[in-house]
């Protein structure tokens, strides 16, 4: 479903992603942990099509298509979706319109009836129901004066409604309470199935146990240097990213040494 | 340059002696007086060019050179009833006082029942029946001394509404004052003049419309003028819906005594050179004073606010919030004055300016001018210029939304912040509707209805 190769990425001529290699099925759900500042929300964003970022190298293909040569709102309609990890707050547009507006721009595109408004609260209010959001909220401004973990959860509430193909959901867990975690995780899980790609960007294993990924990989310095199976997230808290940098590093200096 | 343009000050003053040969002629002394002394100004002052301070940023020259036709009657075969039903807000309950080219309509206007000692009626007429109460209160609340605008309104002041609340009076409809600009080939100037005056307790709502029928040019001068005795509570608002081609320039000019309240809304929407001053004097305690505004500008259109709060005693509040975007090659000139004198302690003053630029051809000049002489005051003033932000921008779109549609939400959510504040739901209707019309695009459907 996505296949990413030797992606370059630099911001202000800054290189941040190195050459990052990427291939994910649908059905799959991959997590990619990291320390800070190691470049997993620049992957996201550039997977959604962010233009600060500037791609230098390589290439990504989503469902056999270019995705870097269309527009977010493009990529969206064909079913791409991350989950902000800094969802931006849009006063005066409230969250409803914002989702409803959203929702039916994508039904457009799949040639699909439009939702009126009432039909459209029925739905949001069940999703929302399920998500344990307030109804409330769907009339506020979006994201305006919410906490961090009702961000989150509205995130989520997003991801519900679009149903999208490939969800990429960046940090969704930090912020969240333990109920509030489960909860996003159920949503999550829901999403689930063997059309759907899910990408997991995480610091904690946590959040593995409850949306347990097929696989794990290890982005260091704009680089995946190890990828793995669930068993490398408990392998990674116990070492944490020292050992995996210092056994990186010295792959790496054998490496070039027999190059 | 100089100072002022004077090349036409004879059409003004020729146009003025045919003007009072036929109105004149049962016009007490007072009165014809204060026309002349008005003139007389006028013709000292000529027109403002962009070497005066108050004017930098708004050339008005092409105005000052105009050959405006003075003089012309209330013709309503030249405007349409349907341009009535056009502005009238979606059948808005409403005290209705229509004017065609600056001349009272009674055909077209439709007043309904007052409540006991209320006055709603044209200034033409009130010129002879409210003749002492006029003598107090016309021309003492706008200054026309450094003001050729005003100079000229006072000088050509004949019609334009009256409204008088006597003490405890209370209007539950709103009076709709629709002055409209009819279909003429020639440019004309109009001067429409407004008195309202509202005593002790008293309360109503007031809508002022100016409103084009074509897109012809033409000048609307016009003055308003409105005294707040001790705890009236007037609540105004301005809808400016003028001719693409036509040019606006208005004062609104507020004299409140103690506990009263007055909320001004001003909706800019049309116009090609536009300018308002609104200005209010807290001459009171315990006044609380609003000035908020809303401008949209497309295309070549100028709009320039320069709003005035003025506060003179102890213990009064005032807010100002103004919203302006501008798109195409438009500018924007904002001017917010407020003065603090000696004797007004304890004064909170809070003024906002914000404009959105949609276009790097578009253009805003702002600025606060703070004067301030109390020490125990409150003042606080910001300003924010900007385009829209790209965060949103990408999020919206990250939600299956294209670029336009997505600056349009965004576009509409800032001015939508003014629009909400009107209490009327029919003109907030009206006004929400506007905007998307001037974004020019059906795309925001039902967005205005959640
Ligand atoms: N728009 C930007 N302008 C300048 N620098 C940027 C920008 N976006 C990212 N960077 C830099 O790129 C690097 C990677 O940032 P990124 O946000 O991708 O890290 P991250 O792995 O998501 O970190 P965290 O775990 O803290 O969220 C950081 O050094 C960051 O400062
Ligand atoms: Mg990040």
């Amino acid at each position: 479903m996505l296949e990413i190769k030797n992606l370059h990425v630099e911001v202000e001529g800054t290189e941040i992603l190195k050459g990052v290699n990427l291939n994910i099925k649908a059905g799959e759900v991959h997590a990619i942990m990291g320390p800070n500042g190691s470049g997993k929300s620049t992957l996201a964003q550039v997977i959604s099509g962010r233009d600060v970022y500037d791609v230098t190298n390589g290439e990504i293909s989503y469902l056999g298509k270019d995705l870097l040569d269309m527009e977010p709102d493009e990529r969206a309609r064909e079913g791409v979706f991350m989950a902000f990890q800094y969802p931006v707050e849009i006063p005066g547009v409230t969250n409803s319109y914002f989702l409803k507006t959203g929702l039916n721009e994508i039904r457009k595109h799949h040639g699909l009836e439009t939702l009126d408004a009432a039909d459209f609260l029925k739905f949001i209010k069940e999703k929302a129901k399920l998500l344990d959001i307030e109804p409330d909220m769907l009339n506020r401004s979006v994201n305006e004066g919410f906490s961090g973990g009702e961000k989150k959860r509205n995130e989520i509430l997003q991801m519900a409604v679009l149903e999208p193909k490939l969800a990429i959901m960046d940090e969704t867990d930090s912020g969240l309470d333990i109920d509030a975690l489960r909860i996003v995780a159920d949503g999550v899980n829901r999403l689930r199935n063997e059309d759907r790609a899910i990408i997991i960007v995480t610091h904690y294993q946590r959040l593995l146990n409850y949306i347990v990924p097929d696989y794990i990989h290890i982005l260091l310095n704009g680089k995946i240097v190890k990828s793995g199976d669930k068993q490398l997230a408990f392998e990674l808290e116990e070492k944490g990213y020292d050992q995996i940098k210092a056994d990186y590093s010295s792959i790496k200096t054998k490496l070039e040494e027999t190059v | 340059m100089a100072l002022a343009i004077k090349e036409n000050n004879q059409l003004y003053i020729t146009s003025f002696e045919e003007f009072e040969k036929n109105i004149n002629g049962e016009a007490k002394n007072w009165l014809k007086d204060l026309r002349r002394q008005a003139l007389t100004r006028f013709d000292e002052l000529g027109f403002p060019t962009t070497r005066h301070e108050e004017w930098k940023y708004t050339n008005i020259s092409p105005i000052a050179k105009e050959n405006f036709i003075h003089g012309t009657e209330s013709d309503a075969g030249l405007v349409q009833k349907d341009a009535v039903k056009k502005f009238d807000y979606d059948g808005l309950d409403a005290h209705t006082l229509v004017f065609v080219d600056g001349h009272f309509n009674a055909d077209l206007s439709l007043i309904g029942d007052l409540p006991e000692g209320v006055k709603v009626k044209s200034l033409a007429e009130a010129f002879q029946t409210d003749t002492d109460l006029l003598e107090q209160h016309l021309a003492r609340y706008a200054p026309f001394q450094d003001d050729s605008f005003t100079a000229l309104s006072t000088a050509f002041m004949n019609d334009g509404a009256y409204i008088y609340l006597p003490e405890n009076a209370v209007i539950e409809k709103p009076i709709h004052l629709l002055f409209l600009a009819s279909d003429r080939n020639e440019p004309f100037i109009t001067y429409p003049r407004n008195l309202i005056i509202a005593g002790k307790h008293s309360k109503a709502t007031i809508i002022e419309t100016y409103a084009g029928t074509s897109d012809n040019r033409y000048f609307t001068n016009c003055v308003t003028e409105v005294f707040c005795d001790e705890n009236a509570y007037i609540e105004h608002f301005k809808v400016q819906e003028e001719s693409s081609n036509a040019y606006h320039i208005s004062t609104t000019q507020v004299n409140q005594l103690a506990n009263s309240n007055f909320v001004s809304n001003a909706l800019d929407f049309g116009g090609l050179i536009v300018r308002n001053n609104p200005g209010a004097i807290l001459n009171g305690e315990g006044v609380e004073s609003t000035l908020n505004g809303l401008y949209l500008g497309t295309g070549r259109q100028l709009i320039d606010n320069h709003t005035t709060i003025d506060h003179a005693k102890p213990h009064c509040n005032s807010h100002e919030l103004y919203k302006g975007v501008l798109d195409g090659s438009a500018r924007g000139v904002f001017n917010g004055k407020i003065f603090v004198r000696l004797d007004a302690q304890k004064t909170d003053a809070k003024q906002t300016n914000q404009a959105l630029l949609l276009s790097n051809t578009a253009t805003i000049d702002t600025k606060p001018q703070l004067e301030i002489f109390a020490d125990d005051v409150k003042c606080t003033h910001g300003a924010t210029i900007g385009q829209l932000d790209q965060d949103a921008m990408f999020y919206l779109q990250t939600r299956g939304i294209e670029r336009d549609m997505a600056r349009d939400i965004l576009t509409y959510a800032f001015a939508s912040d003014i629009i909400d504040r009107i209490t009327i739901k029919e003109l907030r209707d009206y006004c929400h509707h506007r905007v998307l019309v001037k974004l020019q695009q059906d795309r925001l459907e039902g967005i205005d209805k959640e």
